[in-house]
């Protein structure tokens, strides 16, 4: 992801959407087995120790959650969460913490006046704001948003999206937005990254994504989805694979029409069948 | 009451008719604090919707969360008490008919809701949960008998292999499945009315129209009505017949599904589809959006109350004292603003009741109603306009505004809109 740009992660419940997101910030629970490489500036976050990755994360990396209270202390007032915040990354005073809580609250539509109110006593779209104002009050480089505004309804939803674009916009800041949502995806996004069952089957701009899907699977997904526009229904059978056993091969494979002997067999390897979008199908080039 | 609504000649007709139905949830609060407060707060989840329901159709009740269509579709089984207002179906008044009374009727409307896991027993079989309501409701009691309906409908809803997941538990099912088992529960009485509350939002996208599909059949199939709740325009399009809008307990806009996307009239229904996120990168713009937020149903806006929020508000909407308290807040947020017009704050400072904001005077009032007048100007032009007065009154500056209009459904182009556009 280059600075500025706006990466969506798409996929159905349980294509491992989530976790990536909460791999890249090093919160995952004890048990799990992280391999392979993240890098953020050239540096492998892997490779820190957890005081160093406790120092990044909130500072370079912040993460926006779909349900605000899963960040807010309903025992701290808004303010103080913006005062632990800074003074956890930096060494001001809290008078000056203070003032850059205001200065971030008010950049969102929250008054000064509320800022020692108690997160319960805010509408869900003003916790969701004042979510976004915490995670950015250190300027990160990479904001991580995790289906931002499902619980949002589709006004407010739109609202956030436009802050949430114009801040992207003001500071150049990466994006990485986690939705389920291809209309959202098709709103905001500048790439894609279709997710199925823990694996990338397919990558490429957002135009080419939604004009030209190459992988089955994006394909019926874009199929599927109810628009004001449609006319017809469309699914894809079966339903995603229970990952503890996932499919052989091409893990699509069996709700695939397109499937062969091979998919059952062989893992396919991402290719790129477009510049800068790829697929992950033995079959891709017919589908070009 | 509403055009499209009933006169109770009418109702005979109509399978199912709600008329001014209210339904008022008591706001919980600690006992003593409850003795001391006289007009005890209330959520106005309805207030006073009305429509009817024909043979055959499926009615969309459309609108953002906190709207009150979950609560219609709740007191239309008599699973919420209605506050007051008529719910009539087979031309029977079912509006106060007790628990015995009820239960015959409820094999004939029966309810899908949104999450299909918690509306299964996890420690009941598939098979058993679908027969269950055979038993419940003294349709048969011979076992053999109930598991052949049993199989039978799981054939119909696509549960196959039945035989199969007959002894399965809801935990070995997909989300899907169990979407379909709760469907065949609802079905095995043979219901006239299934009140679908989000039937496919918990859903992968992947399959909700297969889901949607199966609903499409059963009703051609079995002559069913729907009245169908969602929050998604998209799905309601596709699915209804007609469509009501609703928002903070009213029904904003009614009539044919298709007219209503082609040209929504009410401004909150032209919000709504507008703020619909489009899956095709080629058609992004810049949304024109309403303010701010759905506002406490405890305290619904005076007039309309889409008012505040509302890009074509008129004087007559129903401006009170309270917006214009909200109005200072928001302007205020710019620090300069706030200092610049600081003989006016704070904002806690200024009170509101009904049609009037007030706050005390302070000691030089000079310059005090330009300074208002002046701040009003820079809002909606109907907002500056529905300001009646601007005085002072026994030591306080008081703003005073105009009496909102009467508001009532009038029938345009086809469907009843509330707004005073038309």
């Amino acid at each position: 992801m280059a600075a500025g740009e706006t990466l969506g992660v798409v996929g159905e419940t349980g294509c491992g959407k989530s976790t990536l997101g909460k791999a890249i910030l090093g919160v995952m629970p004890g048990n799990a087995q992280v391999r392979g490489k993240i890098l953020l500036h050239g540096k492998d976050l892997l490779t820190l120790d957890d005081e160093s990755f406790r120092q990044l994360r909130g500072k370079d990396i912040a993460l926006i959650f779909q349900d605000p209270m899963t960040r807010l202390n309903p025992l701290l007032k808004i303010e103080d969460h913006f005062i632990e915040e800074i003074r956890a990354h930096e060494d001001v005073p809290r008078d000056e913490a203070r003032a850059r809580a205001r200065v971030a609250l008010e950049s969102m539509g929250i008054p000064e006046s509320r800022m020692r109110n108690f997160p319960h006593e805010f509408s869900g779209g003003m916790r969701q704001r004042i979510m976004i104002a915490l995670a950015l009050v250190m300027r990160p480089s990479v904001l991580i948003a995790d289906e931002p505004t499902t619980s949002l309804d589709v006004i407010v939803e739109a609202q956030i999206l436009e802050i949430l674009a114009d801040l992207r916009r003001a500071y150049k800041m990466a994006l990485l937005l986690i939705t389920h949502n291809l209309g959202i995806v098709a709103e905001v996004c500048d790439r894609v990254a279709v997710l199925y069952a823990g694996k990338v089957a397919e990558t490429g701009s957002v135009r080419d994504i939604f004009a030209k899907p190459i992988h089955p699977y994006t394909q019926g997904l874009l199929k599927s989805v109810i628009h004001l526009e449609t006319k017809e229904l469309s699914s894809i059978d079966g339903s995603p694979p229970d990952l503890v056993d996932p499919p052989t091969g091409c893990r699509f494979h069996p709700r695939c029409q397109y499937a062969q002997e091979i998919c059952t067999r062989e893992v396919p390897a991402l290719v790129e069948y477009r510049e800068g979008q790829s697929a992950a199908c033995h079959f891709g080039k017919d589908f070009v | 009451m509403i055009a499209e609504s009933v006169r109770p000649s009418e109702g005979a007709s109509s399978l199912l008719a709600v008329e001014e139905l209210v339904v008022h949830y008591p706001v919980k609060m600690p006992f003593l604090q409850s003795l001391l407060i006289r007009d005890k707060p209330v959520v106005h989840a309805v207030d006073g919707v009305s429509f009817a329901l024909r043979p055959g159709e499926i009615l969309g009740l459309v609108g953002e969360s906190g709207c009150g269509k979950t609560t219609v579709g709740r007191a239309v089984l008599r699973l919420a008490d209605p506050t007051s207002g008529h719910i009539r179906f087979e031309g029977t008044d079912i509006t106060n008919l007790r628990e015995k009374e009820l239960r015959p009727l409820r094999t004939k409307i029966q309810i899908i809701f949104q999450d299909p896991h918690a509306s299964l027993n996890p420690a009941m079989s598939i098979g058993r949960a679908i027969g269950h309501p055979l038993e419940i409701h003294g349709i048969s009691d011979d076992p053999e008998e109930i598991r052949q309906a049993v199989l039978t409908i799981m054939r119909e809803v696509g549960l196959t292999p039945e035989e199969l997941l007959y002894d399965q538990f809801p935990g070995d099912l997909s989300g899907g499945q169990k979407q379909r088992a709760v469907i065949a529960r609802a079905m095995i009485l043979r219901p006239r009315l299934l009140v679908a509350d989000e039937p496919v939002a918990m859903l992968d996208m992947s399959i909700r129209a297969r889901v949607l599909e199966l609903m499409l059949d059963l009703k051609a199939r079995h002559n069913l009505t729907y009245l169908f709740i969602t929050h998604d325009l998209a799905t309601a399009k596709f699915v209804c017949d007609r469509i009501a809008i609703m928002y903070l307990g009213r029904i904003v806009e009614i009539g044919p599904a298709k007219e209503i996307y082609a040209d929504p009239k009410h401004p909150y229904t032209r919000a709504l589809l507008a703020a619909i996120p489009v899956p095709d990168p080629t058609k992004r713009g810049p949304k024109v959006l309403p303010r701010g937020e759905v506002p406490d149903a405890i305290r619904p806006p005076a007039g309309c109350r889409f008012h505040p929020r509302c890009r074509s508000v008129l004087p007559s909407c129903g401006w009170e004292g309270r917006d214009f308290v909200e109005f200072l807040e928001e302007r205020w947020l710019d620090e300069r603003t706030a200092q610049a017009e600081a003989n006016l704050g704070p904002i806690d400072a200024w009170n509101y009741e009904g049609l009037a904001a007030r706050r005390e005077a302070p000691e030089n009032v000079a310059g005090i109603p330009e300074t208002i007048r002046r701040i009003l100007e820079s809002g909606p032009p109907a907002f500056a306009a529905a300001v009646s007065s601007i005085g002072f009154e026994e030591r306080e500056i008081v703003v005073r505004f105009r009496r909102p209009d009467d508001l009532r459904p009038k029938l345009v182009e086809g469907r009843s809109v509330e707004c005073l556009l038309y």
